[in-house]
């Protein structure tokens, strides 16, 4: 009844338990599906743009609504795509700042897409306008809310061609609350037409590989694709001669947000790529310092990525986007940093990626930060254009960046070796002396050169990281300069390409000029110029930059702390024995009272066995085999658990390492020793063992009864049976113990060393073992003398050695008394014990 | 009677119990003679390449510090993990087996007592024992290729050889923690089993299914908390600046499964039959 009662509540148990694991795996489910829902809405929105707003365009559009209560009004957020994308390449991050609580438009551009109309390049007579009434279009929306009649709370985000949109928009209206460009440009006709100088883009050099990738990677089945006709005759001009037409520089610096950024009021997060040999970080450089100057809130990030391609870091990205609307268009508190860099950390070594590491730092140094002057060695060194500009140096090619972002940590190595390359003739190269200590680069480095053309020369400036015999690059992005009226030598001040980079201890930086690149278009007359360096190479460094330290998840904390409370619970849950101690009874060697013992089979060893032994007594154990013997000497010994009853030696309760077990000698059921040690050694790191004093020993008594003469020292594995037998006995009596039990002792051990071993039991227990002894002096009160006992199968054994018998069978004790009364009226022990056994069944 | 129960087992006893073994000496053996026969095979076999991705092996014969480094490698995965479980598995379940723990037991040594002196040495050799063989390898390094700074692996920057040193004692220590857990499942085991070999086989086993285990990528995350996935975040020392993370994360779950383990294998033994 009682059994089936406690099944019955472990099936409640377990069905309770499995209850609780199926709703919370439902809870979990439906908290999965329950992420707020984002509905998206297909719009084609007319819209009316051109110089004199005659056209009409219809932008192929895609609005998310905000997830939230229903009816309350949220900010808005415009998602512009970049060049040759379509609104569809923003849709997961659309979706994802709707269920942050934006309201999301996304469209595809004029001339992309499914929308109507052609490309005009960001021009404020169609893009620029599309984008206001898109603006308009938003204010609209009931989700939206408005700072004012028709001014949606509204920021704008994109990348490249979309940054650029973003820039001009924010200095064409107004209503713009806070903008996050990316990977855009400040001046197309300068970062097209580079190296220049104060002469600007007219006098710069053609970076045709990305400019034709810009402007005809759209083409299709015509030349000009959907571009503008005037704008696709006015590219096809100038990438035949290399050369912009004043035209061209004017129409490219009217889609450029160089015309508007002091027009700007709309907090800017500016983020540049790395990797970026289209739109490198100077010209993020000169959108913040235009922004800045019209005093508004300008934050920049350079991240690992851009249009070379390298590490897009998307995560921290979309995490830097949201956090500046949060800020801006929420209203949410949070400072954030004027200055954000990533690193390459190192090597996660559990999952063997590239650890990035953001840096921040309180506000923006720009690109020429205060630094160090290092001089630069070598010579004037004469250099030679090809004829046609061919074959040309390789630094920065559209794909290359990938590699590039293993820079800081040098492991840019074989791969990127191969494919940065200098043509034999073409390169001056100055380096440093090795670096002292490390230098961390941020900025543009400078340097001052003095050129010898013919008349005019066109170098292409990049910097290495030299470490013993490999030179890579440390920023695979060349600097174009042209020298003009140079065929006297004239000395030009350049810029070299900023970057964020380590050079390491006891490398050198090297500059590179060289008269070639891949990307851009050289002149195809061959010349030859002379170069020198007149002074040193200055870089930038940016101290303040400081990577906060990553927070460890939590549960790398967690973890242990749970598992120290785990293991408190674990140990102290855990079985504790009380001792007790009965006064009464310190005179009695061992009372044994209702001993049971079952084991883990069942088998029950020892039932209900009580029994008394004094001073002075050697008590025969004696029982056939199986009779409990051993394991009522194993309870005694405190090695196993007695189910029910109790042991008490000298009145103290018998618990594993009992103190009062230090009166108790042992040798049950076998020695044991450690057999790669001597006798004397076993004997001597057993007493050491005690933690008792050596003098306690009476080491050399124990040594007389185990007679092992020269075999003492010998290790204890090289012993017969019976040697290691009289060696156990012998450990047993160290010290002597008020109470000596032992297990079979005889075993093994020939006729005249059995005779011998009776007669020390029985003078032990006298108390003449160890006359000179002290622990005759403690030995207490009561009758003098020690106790032993003896347990054995061997009747004549018993009865020759012991006082007092003891008889088990099957763990129960089926008679006891002095020998002489238990074999009472029989002639002999063994008849008294076949009749009791013979009762006992 | 002066018995005390603070007093039983010193911890010098125990050492010396369990230093003459052979078992104790071989493994010394091995681990000293390692880095010499590692040497020697470079020597014949000459200089790795360079081809390929940089790594440990790459620049092994930079220096006596880089061959430090190399020599760790090779033998954490395997030769640490089981000189660390032949000693803490070993203790206690071969005394159990030569039956001279219920002499110990009922001398007698409080059995918390007893197993807290017997943890201590067998963790004392087991650092000895990691310890011993960058030790030796630094020695046989610096003497075959020198004394110099160290390469690092990644991007053949060179680290200064007093921070080089630095970093090889965090290696060393994180080394030794990321073995606790190994120790503290082998220690467990040997409170459990009396056959010695069993309680060492399992705690290596452990590390062989934890090692499989965490080629699994389909389990994501959750290989985090394997006991063998941070083995080698040491390597992060090696970088040209300390990533600490991965070495944290390793310390709490090697720490934790530790903490857990021993507290069970204490339980067990206080509530324990012994019948060997």
């Amino acid at each position: 009844m009682d059994l089936r009662g406690a099944l019955r509540r472990r099936w409640a148990f377990v069905a309770v338990a499995g209850t609780l694991v199926a709703g919370g795996g439902i809870g979990w489910g439906v908290a999965r599906d329950g992420d707020p829902p984002v509905r998206a809405e297909e719009h084609r929105i007319q819209v009316v743009d051109g110089p004199r707003d005659d056209q009409r365009v219809t932008l192929d559009a895609t609005f998310f609504r905000p997830a939230g209560p229903p009816g309350a009004k949220a900010p808005a957020v415009l998602l512009a795509h970049g060049f040759g994308g379509s609104k569809e390449g923003t849709r997961a991050e659309a979706r994802e700042l709707a269920q942050a609580g934006y309201a999301v438009l996304t469209w595809s551009a004029r001339g992309f897409g499914a929308s109507t109309g052609e490309i005009a390049l960001n021009s404020p007579d169609y893009e620029v306008k599309d984008v206001r009434q898109l603006v308009d279009w938003v204010a609209r929306r009931p989700e939206v809310r408005l700072d004012g009649p028709g001014d949606p709370r509204v920021g704008i985000a994109g990348e490249s061609y979309g940054g650029a949109i973003s820039l001009l928009a924010a200095g064409h209206d107004r209503r713009v609350d806070a903008i996050v460009p990316q990977i855009t440009w400040h001046d197309l006709a300068d970062a097209l037409f580079p190296g220049g100088g104060a002469a600007g883009p007219e006098h710069g050099v053609f970076k045709k590989l990305w400019a034709g990738i810009f402007f005809t990677g759209d083409s299709g089945s015509t030349a000009c694709g959907r571009f503008l006709p005037a704008l696709c005759s006015m590219y096809q001009k100038v990438a035949e001669t290399g050369r912009p037409t004043d035209e061209a520089v004017r129409t490219l610096r009217r889609s450029s947000p160089a015309a508007v950024t002091d027009r700007i009021k709309a907090p800017t997060l500016l983020i540049q790529g790395q990797s970026d040999s289209l739109f490198p970080l100077d010209q993020a450089d000169a959108n913040a310092a235009g922004i800045a100057r019209a005093g508004t809130p300008v934050s920049v990030v350079w991240f690992q990525g851009g249009h070379d391609g390298g590490d897009p870091e998307t995560g921290r990205v979309r995490d830097l986007v949201r956090g500046w609307f949060d800020r801006w268009l929420r209203d949410r508190p949070g400072s954030s940093p004027g200055f954000t860099v990533t690193r390459a950390g190192g090597i996660d070594s559990s999952t063997q990626q590239i650890v990035i590491d953001a840096a921040t730092a309180r506000s923006y140094p720009g690109l020429s930060a205060r630094g160090r002057t290092l001089p630069l060695t070598g010579q004037e060194q004469t250099v030679q254009n090809p004829a046609g500009g061919s074959p040309a140096s390789i630094s920065a090619l559209p794909g290359l960046g990938a590699l590039g972002s293993l820079g800081d940590l040098g492991g840019g190595g074989a791969a990127a070796n191969g494919l940065a390359l200098d043509m034999p003739g073409q390169a001056a190269t100055f380096d440093t002396a090795p670096l002292a200590e490390p230098v961390r680069v941020t900025g543009a480095p400078k340097v001052r050169l003095r050129v010898t053309g013919d008349p005019d020369a066109t170098l292409f400036a990049k910097l290495y990281d030299v470490g013993g015999d490999a030179a890579t690059p440390a920023r695979r992005i060349a600097a174009p300069v042209r020298v003009e009226k140079a065929a006297d030598g004239r000395t030009v001040d350049v810029s070299l390409p900023a970057l964020d980079y380590r050079f390491a201890r006891g490398h050198r930086i090297r500059l590179v000029l060289t008269t070639t690149d891949m990307g851009f278009a050289g002149p195809a007359k061959p010349a030859a110029y002379k170069i020198a360096v007149a002074s040193g190479l200055t870089v930038p460094v940016a101290p303040a930059l400081r990577i906060p330290a990553t927070p460890l998840p939590a549960w790398t904390w967690l973890m242990p702390l749970t598992a120290t409370a785990i293991a408190l619970v674990i140990v102290v849950t855990g079985r504790r024995r009380r001792t007790s101690y009965d006064a009464s009874l310190d005179d009695v060697p061992l009372e044994i009272t209702g001993l049971t013992k079952a084991y883990a089979s069942g088998h029950l060893a020892v039932d209900d066995l009580s029994l008394r032994v004094e001073r002075g007594q050697v008590l025969g154990l004696l029982g056939p085999n199986g009779a409990g013997k051993t394991t009522t000497l194993r309870m005694l010994m405190g090695l196993i658990h007695p189910d029910q009853g109790e042991i008490r030696i000298f009145g103290h309760r018998v618990t594993p390492g009992a103190a009062v077990l230090a009166r108790l000698g042992s040798f049950v059921e076998g020695p044991g020793f450690l057999p790669h040690l001597s006798g004397r050694d076993n004997l001597e790191l057993y007493w050491r063992a005690t933690g008792r004093p050596r003098d306690e020993a009476h080491t050399d008594e124990a040594l007389r009864i185990a007679d092992l003469g020269a075999a003492l020292d010998r290790p204890v594995r090289t012993y017969s049976q019976g040697m290691r037998q009289r060696l156990a006995i012998a450990q047993a009596m160290l010290g002597l113990p008020d109470l000596l039990v032992l297990d079979e002792p005889t075993n093994g051990l020939d006729p005249p060393q059995i005779r011998e071993m009776r007669a020390v039991l029985q003078r032990y227990a006298s108390g003449r073992h160890g006359e000179d002894g002290p622990a005759d002096a403690d030995g207490g009160g009561g009758g003098g003398g020690r106790t032993v006992i003896v347990s054995s199968h061997l009747l004549a054994e018993v009865e020759q050695t012991c006082t007092h018998v003891v008889v088990m069978s099957h763990g129960r004790k089926v008679a006891d008394g002095p020998v002489a009364e238990i074999v009472g009226t029989e002639r002999r022990l063994e008849d008294a014990f076949l009749s009791i056994i013979g009762e006992g069944r | 009677m002066s018995y005390q129960a603070g007093r039983t087992l010193p911890l010098r006893v125990e050492a010396v119990r369990q230093f003459r073994r052979r078992r104790t000496l071989v493994a010394f053996a091995i681990l000293l003679l390692l880095p010499w026969v590692l040497m020697a095979a470079f020597q014949v076999g000459g200089d790795p390449d360079g081809d390929g991705a940089p790594g440990l092996v790459t620049v092994a014969t930079a220096s006596g510090l880089n061959f430090t480094a190399f020599t760790l490698f090779v033998s954490a995965g395997f030769l640490l993990v089981v000189a660390v479980a032949l000693f803490c598995g070993d203790t206690v379940a071969s005394e159990a087996n030569w039956s001279s723990l219920r002499y110990l037991l009922a001398a007698p040594v409080p059995r918390a007592r007893l197993l807290r002196q017997k943890l201590i040495v067998a963790l004392g050799y087991a650092t000895a024992a990691v310890v011993t063989l960058p030790l030796m390898a630094l020695v046989a390094g610096t003497l075959a290729f020198g004394w110099d700074d160290m390469t690092l692996p990644t991007g053949g920057t060179a680290l200064p050889a007093g921070s080089a040193l630095s970093r090889m004692t965090l290696m060393v220590g994180y080394a030794l923690v990321s073995q606790l857990v190994v120790a503290a499942l082998a220690f467990l085991l040997s409170v459990t089993t009396d056959s010695p070999l069993g309680a060492v086989g399992g705690a290596v086993g452990l590390v062989i299914v934890s090692n499989i285990l965490d080629a699994v990528t389909a389990l994501g995350d959750w290989r985090q908390f394997l006991p063998s996935h941070w083995m080698y975040a040491w390597m992060d020392a090696l970088q040209p600046s300390v990533q600490w993370s991965g070495m944290a994360k390793g310390t709490a779950v090697s720490v934790s499964y530790a903490v857990v383990l021993l507290a069970v294998a204490f339980r067990r033994f206080q509530a324990k039959d012994v019948v060997s």
